[in-house]
């Protein structure tokens, strides 16, 4: 759907945003194409490019063969060579794909060159559980990509984020994955029109509040903010923080929050084993430990394969009675 | 026949890689420098050949084995010996060392450690290039052992498919690390892979510079013409094994010496006499010049300062 310039902020959903993002950018600077399987005249598996390839035609709104290690080995050449390609990996779990391209070539070209070349893509794709999609289709992988230096791993929870996060994300110089949920696509918000510009490295404080602190991106910010009302009404008031990037990581605006409410607990729908929740309880255990009233908790997604069965499957998602429930414990228990 | 000084380019460009190797293997057995080196010797008349057949802002994308690219491209003798042996004036501040080797102000997208690395490198570049409207073209090179990879079979299809300006470059120098390229490598002969996507694929001997020169003159032609890719298999040998230090001992000495006699430099140096362009003496003059040139490159480099600590941050993200 082109943008609608009618209105100033309009209530779009999160999908619409990143693609009227697309628009905007790709009007602004003829070097950025987008390239992957069905974005051109079918619009995207989830209709998620619709109206780009009438717009900006075949040659910047490429469709390709199922190919992946070489769609992404082709974008990461072309960067090089002075175009600012959006490339889209239809679902996460094919990132194993685009592995070698993205940690062996993509991550390591600007430090390998001595800032001589430049890789300036961006990698979107859809991730997470939901729509019984089974083992191979509904996977979490961004703690992978937050490992490896040279990589930006981008995570929007609104689509008024999405929006501006996406603009950063095209503007960076450097190879940037931008990963949505897929259950966050049709979640919708007023969004700003235009011109709207989030730094990437700047995590939200979605909801204040005063007696702990919980860490989520993505989807998980939904269900943390839902736990959070939750709590109010156990007179626990819970503050919400979306980090929105891991890399970068806005370690000062986490650790602002547990000096504040010193109490933390760390949601992710990725595996906890290995997995950003570790990695963000040790840095406020690094940096904020004083503050701490209680051990930092990790909530995660349990360490098994996203299974197909719907009796099986919402199982793998963190809920919002299980973030209530850890809360809880931390409080040692609420009336 | 060529011209006279393009002759002159084509052997020059040859010596100097011969003996930029000839430093670089001394430099590893003084432990200068260390890790692995892979040498070009034996393999020059392929990447002089087709670098002489491109414009200084085409694109090459290199392999493993690529310092013989770099020089034959124009990059400063003296900055590649100091990559090489991790000093700080070097291509990546010596951080990449001599498989990461990029240099920008000659369109080199880099020698590359992944087999197989330069392949969709040249091809994006190539997109980009045809994207932009700008007339570059797209060399990769890559050994024998790609022929093996998914990705070019990936990369070979886009390439054709949308007639990129890229044309790849296979060096078969027989062996793939230690094991015969022959022993692992189905559906012979080797150019059908390219021939499966409709591109123009040819074999051709890699140890005769003026050969490789006008094959990739020609395909360099009708790729930046717009026909779209190209795809050569140049049969050559690498002298001095897999790496510094390997003893080749999966080499036989009848072998080695049927090569040898084939050797690119001598050849272009017999053709150069024989066409009556040139005296012996004055290419035995020239040989010297050149080793000169290149030991005192060396020296340079050997006395440019160390990466510092200050080093090891920087340019891991782009501002």
């Amino acid at each position: 759907m082109p943008p609608d310039s009618q209105h100033t902020d309009r209530i779009i959903s999160l999908k619409d945003a990143v693609l009227e993002a697309m628009f905007e950018e790709m009007k602004a600077d003829q070097n950025i194409i987008l390239i992957g399987e069905d974005v051109g005249a079918a619009g995207g598996v989830f209709k998620q490019t619709e109206g780009l390839f009438e717009t900006f035609g075949v040659e910047r709104v490429i469709d390709t063969p199922i190919s992946e290690s070489a769609i992404f080995g082709l974008a990461v050449g072309a960067a090089m060579a002075g175009s600012r390609p959006i490339i889209e990996v239809m679902f996460g779990d094919f990132l194993t794909l685009v592995m070698d391209q993205l940690v062996n070539q993509a991550a390591k070209v600007h430090y390998m060159s001595a800032g001589g070349f430049n890789v300036p893509l961006v990698l979107r794709t859809g991730i997470g559980v939901g729509g019984n999609l089974g083992p191979q289709h509904s996977q979490s992988l961004h703690s992978w990509l937050a490992h490896i230096p040279g990589l930006k791993v981008v995570m929007p929870s609104s689509a008024s984020d999405a929006k501006g996060l996406f603009k950063a994300a095209v503007r960076d110089n450097n190879p940037v994955i931008f990963m949505e949920d897929r259950m966050t696509y049709n979640l919708k918000e007023p969004v700003p029109d235009g011109e709207h510009f989030i730094p990437l490295g700047s995590a939200s404080v979605k909801r204040e509040g005063a007696d702990v602190s919980i860490f989520a991106v993505a989807r998980s910010v939904h269900t943390a903010l839902a736990a959070a009302e939750q709590l109010a009404a156990k007179n626990v008031s819970a503050e919400v923080v979306d980090l929105r990037s891991l890399a970068p990581l806005d370690v000062e605006t986490i650790v602002a929050s547990v000096r504040k409410s010193g109490r933390a607990l760390v949601l992710d729908g990725g595996y906890q084993s290995f997995g950003i929740t570790g990695e963000i309880a040790a840095t406020i255990g690094e940096l904020a430990f004083d503050y701490l009233d209680a051990p930092v908790m990790r909530l995660a997604a349990p360490d098994v394969p996203v299974p197909y069965s719907p009796a099986l499957e919402s199982l793998t998602v963190p809920s919002v009675d299980q973030v209530v429930a850890k809360v809880t414990e931390m409080f040692g228990g609420l009336d | 026949m060529l011209a006279k000084d393009k002759l002159l380019e084509l052997y020059r460009g040859m010596v100097t890689i011969r003996a930029f190797e000839e430093e670089v293997r001394k430099f590893h057995n003084a432990g200068l420098a260390p890790g692995l080196v892979h040498l070009y010797s034996g393999q020059e008349a392929v990447g002089v050949g087709t670098c002489a057949a491109l414009n200084s802002d085409d694109y090459i994308a290199s392999h493993h084995r690529g310092h013989g690219h770099c020089i034959a491209k124009g990059s400063e003798l003296g900055r590649l010996f100091a990559e090489i042996i991790g000093r700080r004036p070097g291509y990546g501040m010596g951080r990449g060392g001599s498989m990461h080797i990029y240099d920008p102000a000659t369109s080199n997208l880099g020698t590359n450690g992944i087999v197989g690395g330069s392949v969709p490198l040249a091809t994006g570049a190539a997109l980009s290039a045809k994207l932009r409207g700008t007339g570059q073209v797209a060399v990769s090179f890559f050994g024998d052992g790609v022929l093996n990879q998914g990705i070019l079979f990936e990369s070979l299809n886009m390439a054709a498919l949308w007639s990129l300006p890229v044309v790849f470059v296979c060096e078969n120098n027989g062996y793939g690390e230690f094991t015969e390229i022959d022993d692992v490598t189905a559906g012979r002969p080797y150019a059908k892979r390219g021939e499966a996507f409709d591109i123009p694929s040819e074999k051709a001997d890699g140890m005769d510079v003026l050969v490789v020169h006008e094959l990739v003159s020609k395909a360099v032609t009708r790729v930046r013409d717009g026909e779209g890719p190209s795809f050569l298999i140049f049969d050559t040998y690498r002298y001095t094994g897999h790496h510094v230090g390997d003893r080749q001992e999966y080499k036989d000495d009848a072998e080695r010496q049927l090569w040898l006699e084939r050797d690119p430099i001598l050849k272009l140096a017999e053709t150069m006499v024989a066409e009556g362009k040139f005296e012996q003496a004055e290419l035995d003059q020239l040989n010297s010049e050149i080793e000169a040139s290149v030991i005192a490159a060396a020296k340079e480099a050997k006395e440019m300062p160390e990466p510092d600590a200050d080093d090891l941050a920087r340019h891991v993200y782009a501002a």
